[in-house]
């Protein structure tokens, strides 16, 4: 027994301290209210405290659109001027761009890595204008009634704006069951939005990567917010409206650092139960794990070649379809690529972007040309690293002016310039930048391209989350490109490696050797000890 | 051979310290360099996790150690001296192959010879520590959060990872020449015997004080 006091006492003094420290260190246990309550907070349905079918205005069978807007207007008399200064409407926004100043950049003057710009092809681009009749410069943006509230506000899922009417629907006989369409208006829906931010750049998921058709029937494994078989969340949800001023900014025409929507907006900014992982939210947004992959479910376009346009056969024009059915090859258009399940490309980003404008000169040394450039790098505080769609391609350009040129694309006749219907560069080159007044030497060429569009949708389900060894690990590192910062597991001090190697080595060697000859000259004593 | 005696030189927290130090050096060395990607064993994540928890539990180790080298006065093992430090070496480099005797007696009061008392100290006072430190530094870096926690903003972990990647080698090389340098004793096994059971047979010195006269060794070996 006396034996075995000190062993207790040991037992006591210096194994229970350690057991107890090392349970308290313990991860505390997840805990997941705040969770909870937001999907209390979400499960509970928005509802009208009015029917419109009710309102003695709307009974009536509308044919002009301009009439709807103003029936509207009568009750909601203020929200007409609300939308007027609106980038929906506006199609621009005043901005402070580093080395620019304040601009008012937007859809309405920017190019973009797709259709290159609206100038010029107002017809078709702006039938996603949230408005009536914006064909050409002549449009007035200070008149309310040009507003076109049903595209947001019906509520039927039935309304539609007709292709290459500026923005208008259909009129006469065929045109949309207005009669039910006003009798049911509301806040805006998924189909509502989708409609056009769906089907951006020309068809369903082309420009965006993770804003496409899928995601009005789609379960949670597809987006985690939107789907059907979970809170079913709209898109209004996330992106509120304050007096028709909406949070959310799409970096292909915004620049500034504010009104985003974000998940810290609901989840706060330390939404974890690892603190580990709250760590890594000072410098990594929570969409670089939690969106492992885009385009889920349709294919998206990652590379559009215009140089390759305007090929016939049989003096016709014609499109290729690859072996999974995406049009590889369209001659209006030119050569695409396609991706389905992408991984998203990492850079820093501190919510601030420039963009090249049409009037800037092209910088030949330095290609691709980014169309537009987003602000940020590790030693930046706001930076972030952020997962985002790199869209690359070919667009013209004037090789004598060093300009991107903006084509004239659509006309509703022939021989009137349009590259879709006439295929020819040189008239539709000539024709766009006529329209925009700005000088073409009539030498053209192609050049390579490269738009950023950060990816925020389609959130996956936790479990499918990036996990620690996507990116700390030495190959094939989600975060390889990133390399302004030391991040375990990744890097590694190559002179630092080579040095402890060699410690390792050469200790090993020396007691190795030092072994071996201490073996053997033993044997040979004890060999020598027996022999006497 | 002289008159040797078998005495108690290693004591039950010494030896309790000794190989739990052991164990958890090793064991933050395998998951230390695999969270370097050296190699694949546990899977980052969860090397990252018992790294940190070996880390700690090595950190109260310390503590405890610190606390016993203090309360004991076996820190005075640790002094420096020159004192047969070149024999030491020549003992180590040549005599060891002539079967000359050890130049330094190993006692209960003097255990270490000037070598190891050197290489011991510098792990002490400066191995260790730097690697608590830098380890510290790496498991509560932060980057300067918009310049709100201003005291213990650290721009980059490059400098903290070279250091603390650093000192695990040199700790790795330690081992292997430490475990190398146990066979180097009276016998192959006699260090290791006594760093596991305490008791080891030394030399009796009539200069210094008996081993006897020490209050604390009266129980007998059980070997």
């Amino acid at each position: 027994m006396q034996n075995f006091k000190p062993i207790l006492t040991f037992l006591f003094a210096v194994i229970a301290p350690l057991v107890i420290i090392t349970l308290a260190l313990r991860e505390p246990e997840t805990d997941h209210e705040l969770l909870n309550q937001l999907r209390e907070k979400y499960t509970h349905q928005h509802k009208l405290g009015i029917d419109h079918s009710k309102l003695a205005i709307l009974q009536q069978d509308f044919t002009n659109p301009h009439a709807i807007t103003a029936a509207c207007l009568s009750c909601h008399t203020e929200r007409g001027q609300e939308v007027l200064k609106n980038a929906h409407w506006n199609w621009e926004r005043e901005a402070f761009i580093p080395g620019r100043g304040v601009t008012y950049l937007g859809k309405k003057n920017l190019i973009n890595n797709f259709c290159t710009g609206i100038a010029s092809n107002e017809g078709t681009c702006n039938r996603c204008h949230t408005g009536y009749g914006w064909q050409d410069e002549t449009f007035d943006f200070t008149n309310e009634y040009n507003i076109d509230c049903l595209i947001c506000h019906d509520n039927t899922n039935t309304y539609e704006k007709q292709k290459g009417a500026a923005g208008y629907p259909v009129m006469g006989a065929d045109s949309p069951d207005f009669r039910n369409i006003v009798g049911h208006v509301g806040r805006p829906g998924r189909y509502n939005c989708g409609y056009c931010h769906f089907h951006s750049a020309g068809g369903n998921n082309v420009k965006h990567g993770d804003l496409e058709m899928a995601l009005l029937t789609a379960d949670r494994t597809i987006d985690v917010h939107m789907g059907v078989d979970g809170l079913d969340m709209s898109c209004v949800e996330c992106h509120p409206a304050e007096n028709h001023q909406m949070l959310g900014r799409y970096y292909g025409v915004s620049s500034s650092n504010t009104q985003r929507a974000t998940c810290e907006q609901c989840h706060g900014s330390v939404p974890h139960t690892n603190s580990k992982l709250n760590e890594h939210v000072v410098k990594v947004d929570c969409r670089t794990c939690h969106i492992p992959t885009y385009a889920k479910v349709n294919p998206t376009k990652t590379y559009w070649d215009w140089s390759t346009a305007t090929k016939r056969q049989d003096g016709k024009p014609y499109e290729l379809v690859d072996s999974v059915g995406n049009v590889s090859y369209a001659s209006i258009k030119g050569n695409f690529h396609w991706q389905k399940m992408a991984k998203p490309e990492y850079y820093w980003f501190n919510g601030t972007a420039d963009h090249h404008l049409i009037s800037d000169k092209i910088d030949l040394n330095n290609l691709p040309m980014k169309i537009n450039t987003m602000f940020g790098d590790y030693h930046d505080k706001q930076s972030k690293i952020v997962p985002m769609k790199v869209h690359r391609g070919k667009q013209p350009y004037d090789t004598e002016n060093l300009t991107i040129i903006q084509p004239k694309l659509w006309d509703k006749e022939a021989n009137q310039g349009a590259l879709w219907i006439d295929l020819d560069w040189e008239k539709a080159l000539e024709k766009g930048m006529e329209y925009l007044d700005m000088p073409y030497s009539g030498k053209h060429g192609f050049i390579e391209t490269e738009m950023y569009l950060p990816i925020s949708h389609m959130v996956s389900t936790s479990d499918q989350a990036l996990s620690c060894v996507d990116c700390h690990t030495r190959n094939e590192s989600r975060l390889a490109n990133l390399t302004d910062f030391y991040m375990p597991g990744r890097d590694q001090n190559s002179t630092l490696d080579t040095i402890g190697k060699w410690l390792i080595l050469l200790s090993l060697a020396g007691v190795l050797l030092h072994g071996i000859v201490r073996v053997f000259i033993s044997r040979k004593n004890k060999i020598a000890e027996t022999h006497k | 051979m002289s008159n040797t005696k078998l005495v108690l030189v290693y004591k039950g927290f010494e030896r309790f310290w000794h190989w739990t130090q052991a164990f958890l050096i090793i064991f933050l060395a395998v998951t230390g360099f695999e969270i370097h990607s050296s190699f694949s064993l546990f899977g980052f994540e969860t090397a990252v996790n018992l790294h940190n928890k070996a880390a700690w539990a090595l950190i109260i180790l310390i503590i405890f150690a610190i606390f016993w080298h203090i309360t004991s006065g076996e820190w005075k093992q640790y002094l420096p001296t020159t004192k047969n430090l070149k024999a030491q070496i020549e003992f180590y480099l040549t005599g060891i192959f002539r079967n000359t005797p050890h130049p330094t007696k190993k006692t209960v009061l003097s255990k270490l010879n000037p070598l190891q008392r050197l290489v011991y100290l510098g792990l002490k006072i400066l191995v260790i520590p730097v690697m608590v430190m830098s380890g510290l530094a790496y498991m509560f870096y932060r980057y300067p959060q918009a310049g709100i926690i201003k005291s213990a903003n650290m721009e980059d972990l490059e400098v903290i990872a070279i250091i603390h990647t650093f000192g695990a080698f040199v700790l790795v090389a330690f081992v292997i020449v430490h475990l190398y340098l146990i066979t180097t004793g009276h016998t192959i096994t006699s260090n290791l015997n006594a760093m596991i059971t305490g008791w080891e047979e030394l030399e009796e010195d009539e200069n210094e004080p008996s081993v006897n006269d020490e209050p604390v060794f009266v129980t007998e070996p059980k070997i």
